[in-house]
Parts: C-alpha cells; structure tokens; sequence
C-alpha cells in the first residue's frame, strides 16, 4: 500500500479555495485554483501567495557549524554576515548535485538550512554522514509552516501586516523576529519567481491565521492564491533551477550554469576535486535556453538531437505565459549549446526545430 | 459540467456528433476542465486513416500533453484550423469546438459509445 500523502497546516484552506490536490513529491498540495495562467499573470502583475509548508528545514549549531557547512556546499559562507542568505548546491564527492538549498546565517555557530522537501530525508543523512565535531543538526521541517507572498504588489501587502519597516530587509537577507498579524515569524526577501517578494517561516499552527489575514490584506492589491503549476512557470521563466530537472546527482552545477555558486578557491568542500576537474578538461554539457520555431512544446526529458544524433535532452519546457511563446532549457553537449544554435526537439517521433536563446526568458524584477 | 444531450461519448471523454456519414470529433467539457488552461492542439493530417482509439490529435495544457483519441474508424476530411492560433476556444465552448471531421468507415459502430446520460453517470462515478 502507498503511505498515506502528507498535508500541510493549510491543506483544510487549500479545499475550501477549491484547489486541485495533486501528489507532489508524497504531499499533497495545490497545482492551481482558478487556473495556472491566470495566477501566473497575477503574481507578475500584482502578488500571489503560495504555501511552501513542505520545503525542508534543517538547523546547523555549535562551534563547528561554519566548518562543517563549508565542506558540505560549494559556494563560500564564509564572508556571508550575520543575516544573510546564501544559495548553493550541495555536491557528492564525485560532483553532483545532492540537493541546492538555503542557508540563513544567524551567527557562524548557528544556521537555517531551506531545502527540497523531496530530498529532506535524504540530505539529513547525508550531512549526518558528513558531521564535524562539534554540530548538532535537527530536522525542524515540521515545526515550520512556510508561505511565500511574491510580486510586485508583496511588500505593500505584507506591510500592512507588519510594524516592521519591511523595506530594511535587503535583496537575501532575512529578519528573525518579524511579528506579522500578531505572530513572530522569520521573514527574508527570497523567492522562486523572478519577483520580488519575502518567505516567511512560522510555526505550523499559526499558517491558517496568518494565510487569511495576509488574503484579506492583499484584496484590493489583488492578491490570489497561486499553485505549484505557476510556482513552476514562474521559476522555469526566471530560468531557476528545479531539483530533478536542471539539477541532480547526475548534473554537475557548472553543468547547470551554477559556476558562480561554486567557489574552487575555496579550502575544502565534498566535489571540489571532481568539479575542478571538469573545468580544467572543459565542461561536456551545458544548460541552455531555447526558443520553438516550429509548433510544438517542448516537455522535461524529450530528446534533442542534431543531424538526427541525439545531444541532450529537455530539461523542463512549457508554454511560457509571460512570453506567449513555448520555451524549454535543456543540457545540450556544449557544442550545441552556443546561442543561435538551431536544434531539433523531438516532440512525439518528429523533430521540430527550436533555437538556442539566452537564459533567464524573463528578466528578474528584484529589489535589490 | 456541461453534457449535450444527441452527442456519443467515449471513456477517454471525446464526444463525437455523427451526421450522415460524417462525425464530428471533439474533447468534452470535463475534459477541457480537467486540463486547464489549453495552450496547443495538435491537429491530424487531411486524409489521415484513423481506427478507432487511434490518435486523432493531442491538446496540450500549461502542465502536459494529452491524447486525444478517436472514438470510432473513419477518414479525417476537415480539421478545425481555428484551433491553432486559438487553442483556447477549447476551454471556452468545448462542444461548439470540434477538433476534425471523419468521413465514416461503412464499417463504423458507435454502440461501443455513451450517451448524454450514461456520460453524465460515468463522469460522476470516475470523480
């Protein structure tokens, strides 16, 4: 029998907004309300909020967290302050990719880590593998309840909410104690849209109290609930990678287009010597960005090929709501993946022609 | 949703409406609701030979691709040429918004097929 889907605190708030339920990773969640493009459009026009519950939390403390973190991701947390947030992929020894996460630094003995709720368990493990000395880690995923509110219209909305003056938190970095309609919360200038906007963390049995309050603030601003269906258009459109897509244990991040979240002059990290390796010889694929010029959409895990010799593949493709147009990014031998490139997607048995464009499709609107 | 009463419908909810020895071929209201937002449709080629449950052509939404499948044996005369630019007229009046025309085979059966009734309780019971 199938274990039972996990809901998040606001499963009972997704129903009544009539969502569509899906299996997404083993929880059950929203792919859209009203529908994907219409959300899309609202959280690039105006806000939408969505429940990212599922996402993993896990707390890195004691006097070796710094240590232990510098060896377990690629980029350098070193010259990162207190406050701040860091992205980076996090390597196996042989350079791919484990999972790409968060890091919220409080001090150097004390982090946030934000990952894929697919891979919580599994990257739990592997850094209770990996441990220093002195770190005690704890997987606090489900104390947590997280809701993204992302747009151009987010700040306004959540201002509404807050005494805090929200325009002190910067472009990745986050406050620990914002109080939002009464409840404390950690509240950063993240997202996966391409907008601006804030995650805020809270504990799970505020989620519902703070979802309603935040939707009767956003009203006239036109805030709308926004599923995972436009999480993904949205992100895919800012070219942001997705675990199991752009990214994994089979794709290096230099592959990804990640090179700048990998820092090679730094001491020691788990995939440095692999990584460094790949750049030296020449890095064999590459992500890339295309453009369809014949009719047809592009979908994660088509074939491309050149002169009917397959040479990657689609890594996530779709329709782009904001661009009318349909686009993919796919990991193409490197040779291919020069922008102006004309190569064949094989859509359904035929080879439809699309064009290497460049990455990201839409041009991100953050506030730095 | 929306059931028109003279049309036959399939399992995989096409609705076909036969005239003499044509039929048109369409997606169904629940069909067009469960997809979403449809955003491309492939249509068949003209004089395309289709057995039933054939690929008669595939309507895509922001999230996928899906098939869809010819609800009896027949020859494509016409495709709904509108449907290119506008693939969203799918979603807006599905039953108005064939997909092709079949010219029938003399073998053709549509005993196979529901009616406005049995569609309305098959619909029903697979939610």
């Amino acid at each position: 029998m199938e274990a039972a889907l996990k809901r998040t605190p606001l499963y009972e708030i997704h129903r009544s907004l009539g969502g569509k339920l899906i299996d997404f990773g083993g929880w059950e969640l929203p792919v859209q309300y009203s529908g994907i493009l219409e959300e899309h459009q609202q959280v690039r026009s105006a806000a939408g909020l969505f429940d990212v519950s599922h996402m993993g939390e896990i707390t890195v403390k004691g006097r070796d967290a710094e240590k232990f973190l510098q060896k377990l991701i690629t980029n350098d947390i070193s010259h990162t302050k207190d406050f701040q947030v860091m992205y980076s992929p996090v390597c196996y020894s042989d350079g791919g990719i484990v999972d790409d996460l968060l890091v919220y630094k409080y001090n150097s003995g004390n982090y946030l880590l934000v990952v894929n709720a697919a891979n919580t368990d599994k990257d739990f493990t592997w850094m209770l593998q990996n441990l220093e000395d002195e770190v005690e880690l704890e997987n606090v995923s489900a104390a947590y309840a997280q809701i993204a509110i992302q747009g151009p219209k987010a700040e306004a909305v959540l201002q509404k909410l807050t005494d805090f003056q929200l325009d002190k938190i910067r472009f990745y970095h986050f406050i620990p104690d914002v109080v939002i309609a009464g409840v404390n919360t950690i509240t950063s200038r993240t997202g996966y849209t391409g907008e601006d906007g804030f995650e805020i963390y809270l504990p799970a049995k505020y989620a519902v109290l703070v979802w309603e309050k935040l939707m009767e603030a956003g009203k006239e601003d036109g805030l709308a609930p926004a599923g995972l269906g436009a999480r993904d258009t949205l992100r895919f459109e800012a070219a942001l990678p997705l675990y199991g897509h752009e990214i994994s244990e089979d794709i290096s991040p230099l592959e990804a287009g990640l090179g700048k979240f990998v820092k090679l002059d730094k001491k020691e990290f788990i995939g440095k010597k692999a990584l460094a390796n790949q750049k030296e010889k020449g890095i064999p694929r590459k992500l890339a960005g295309f453009e369809m010029l014949d009719r047809g959409i592009p979908r994660s895990h088509y074939d491309v090929q050149a002169d009917g010799a397959s040479i990657g593949f689609v890594t996530t493709g779709s329709y782009s709501p904001t661009l009318a147009k349909n686009i993919g990014l796919a990991l193409l031998d490197s040779a291919f993946a020069a922008e102006g490139t004309v190569i064949d997607i094989i859509i359904r048995g035929r080879a439809l022609k699309g064009k290497v464009s460049t990455i990201p499709f839409y041009s991100k609107k953050y506030k730095k | 949703m929306k059931v028109l009463d003279g049309l036959k419908y399939s399992k995989d909810h096409e609705w076909i409406k036969v005239e003499g020895s044509r039929a048109y071929v369409g997606i169904t209201d629940h069909a067009q609701h469960s997809l979403g937002s449809i955003v491309f449709v492939e249509l068949p080629g003209l004089g395309k030979d289709l057995n039933e449950g054939d690929v008669l052509g595939v309507v895509e939404s922001v999230k996928a691709a899906s098939d869809v499948y010819s609800p009896v044996s027949g020859t494509v005369s016409e495709v709904n040429d509108a449907l290119i630019d506008a693939p969203e007229k799918l979603n807006e009046d599905p039953y108005a918004e064939w997909i092709a025309i079949l010219e029938l085979s003399d073998a053709c059966r549509t005993d196979g097929l529901m009616d406005a009734e049995e569609y309305r309780k098959f619909c029903l019971e697979e939610a």
